[in-house]
């Protein structure tokens, strides 16, 4: 087993690469801090769409046509696409990739899948079993409240921990080229469950799972959060961010200024999203735009990716199961 | 760290509810809604010949209400504020069989809006006529009427 450092962790000794890739957000998501580094701003949430499920569809064919188009990729030089979302049973990804004839690979790890689905795919690359892979994730703000939630129109007055689903879809095409940002490691997490039962506070149900896998990281690696110049979680939320960063002084782990969280930032204060941004798309269109950009841009040379997953479901928050999450680490550098 | 350990953690972490803020929001749009209903009735009443009547226009009236604010998109903005003193009175409860009859209307008239259009309103009519049917037989018991 050559190619793992530590108990979690894998190494991508041949240094696959992001070579392409594509973010759309929704408007809201466009008018945040964080606009300029998305490819695509839509102009409203339909795209002259029926249903919102068709919208988050298109959305997700849209980043995965155009990150092939981007790279002058055909479909058929693609050996795997790897892609995930919120609905049941996956399927904006399964009609997504409908249209694309590669062998398709479909993962859930709720507001993780991205970070689950490009950890799979540079372990594909590593291991030489195919040349390129396609990835994507996708959320929609009303998909995600109808099925985890209420509809869009009822009287729910929402508390200051509830998080906002992105609107939006990122993909990324991996393979091996002298540019673009390399994928060095990938630290699979275990779930953690910490007996959290509030379906309206995941942050800080998922914040352990961030501080678990984040400590296995540096752990595996033996690197301090200082050898990253940032450390990307994912939608944990302004009350998630806080019990993350209480976990880690506990533990007196240094280096507290590296950490940022995607799903706290992708809105600004006066847009009222409660406590952030969460959703597939969240961690995705952050990493792809934001973190991407800091790479490029030398403002970081090697940056971590910690996305959480909050892996409840409607049916398990009303039978009284506390909440099972999840983090996975992708570590990238310039 | 132990699970009730951080139960008890984030417990001491969790921003309070602004409980002041939200209950005079509450008493402001509940009671905003109620004198418009009050309104609607005393109109009513010059036009109908007893109460009874006139409170069946007035519900009616109001149920009309809440269900436009609620087609137009106004009557979550006016819950976000407006907490219980919204979803109490009876346009509240208008807003919650409207709001589901437009969502799940994208999976059909039949087994998409007519079969969920009561699935938030559903309990609420459950229970009422369960805890009516119960005070009513307390009364009657009371009265000796068997």
């Amino acid at each position: 087993m050559s190619n793992r450092v530590g108990e979690h962790t894998v190494t991508f000794s041949r240094g696959p690469r992001i070579i392409s890739s594509h973010t759309v957000v929704g408007p809201l998501e466009g008018e945040g801090p964080y606009a300029l580094d998305f490819d695509e701003i839509l102009p409203d949430d339909e795209l002259g769409q029926k249903t919102p499920e068709k919208t988050e569809r298109l959305m997700l064919e849209i980043v995965l046509e155009k990150t092939l188009q981007k790279r002058n990729t055909k479909i058929d030089d693609v050996q795997f696409i790897i892609a995930g979302d919120l609905l049941n049973q996956i399927t904006t990804s399964t009609l997504a990739s409908s249209t694309f004839a590669a062998p398709f690979l479909g993962v859930y790890g709720a507001c993780s899948t991205f970070a689950e689905a490009m950890g799979l795919a540079a372990t594909l690359l590593q291991g030489d079993f195919a040349e390129q892979v396609l990835i994507g994730t996708a959320s929609h703000y009303q998909t995600a409240e109808r099925q985890y939630r209420y509809p869009i129109e009822l009287n729910v007055q929402h508390i200051s921990s509830n998080q906002h689903t992105v609107t939006g879809a990122g993909a990324a095409l991996l393979g091996f080229s002298d540019q673009g940002p390399q994928v060095t490691h990938a630290t699979f997490g275990a779930i953690v469950d910490m007996g959290l039962k509030d379906a309206q506070d995941m942050g800080s149900a998922m914040a352990p799972a961030a501080f678990s896998t984040i400590k296995q990281h540096l752990k595996d690696t033996g690197r301090s959060l200082e050898d990253y110049d940032m450390v990307l979680t994912g939608d944990l939320g302004k009350q998630g961010r806080k019990m993350l960063r209480i976990l880690l002084t506990k533990e007196g782990v240094p280096g507290l200024e590296r950490l940022q969280d995607g799903g706290s930032q992708i809105y600004s204060e006066s847009q009222k999203a409660g406590a952030g941004g969460s959703g597939a798309a969240c961690i995705a269109v952050m990493t792809l735009g934001y973190g991407l950009n800091m790479l490029k841009y030398h403002k970081a040379q090697r940056i971590l990716i910690v996305a959480t997953g909050a892996l409840l479901s409607p049916l398990t928050v009303l039978q009284g199961e506390s909440i099972p999450c999840i983090a996975h680490a992708i570590a990238l550098e310039a | 760290m132990k699970p009730q350990e951080y139960q008890k953690l984030v417990q001491e972490n969790s921003p309070p509810r602004p409980l002041l803020r939200n209950m005079l929001w509450a008493f402001f749009v509940g009671g905003l809604i109620c004198t418009l209903g009050q309104l609607v009735l005393n109109f009513a009443m010059q036009a109908e010949s007893t109460k009874a009547e006139a409170a069946a226009v007035t519900l009616a009236v109001m149920i009309l209400v809440g269900t436009i604010l609620t087609a137009f998109g106004v009557y979550d903005e006016l819950a976000e504020f407006g907490g219980a003193g919204a979803a109490v009175p009876i346009t509240g409860f208008a807003n919650t069989v409207t709001s589901a009859a437009m969502e799940f209307r994208r999976e059909g008239l039949l087994l998409g809006m007519g079969a969920k259009m009561f699935i938030i309103a559903g309990p609420v009519i459950v229970f009422g006529i369960l805890s009516g049917f119960l005070v009513a037989l307390t009364k009657a018991l009371i009265l000796g009427l068997f």
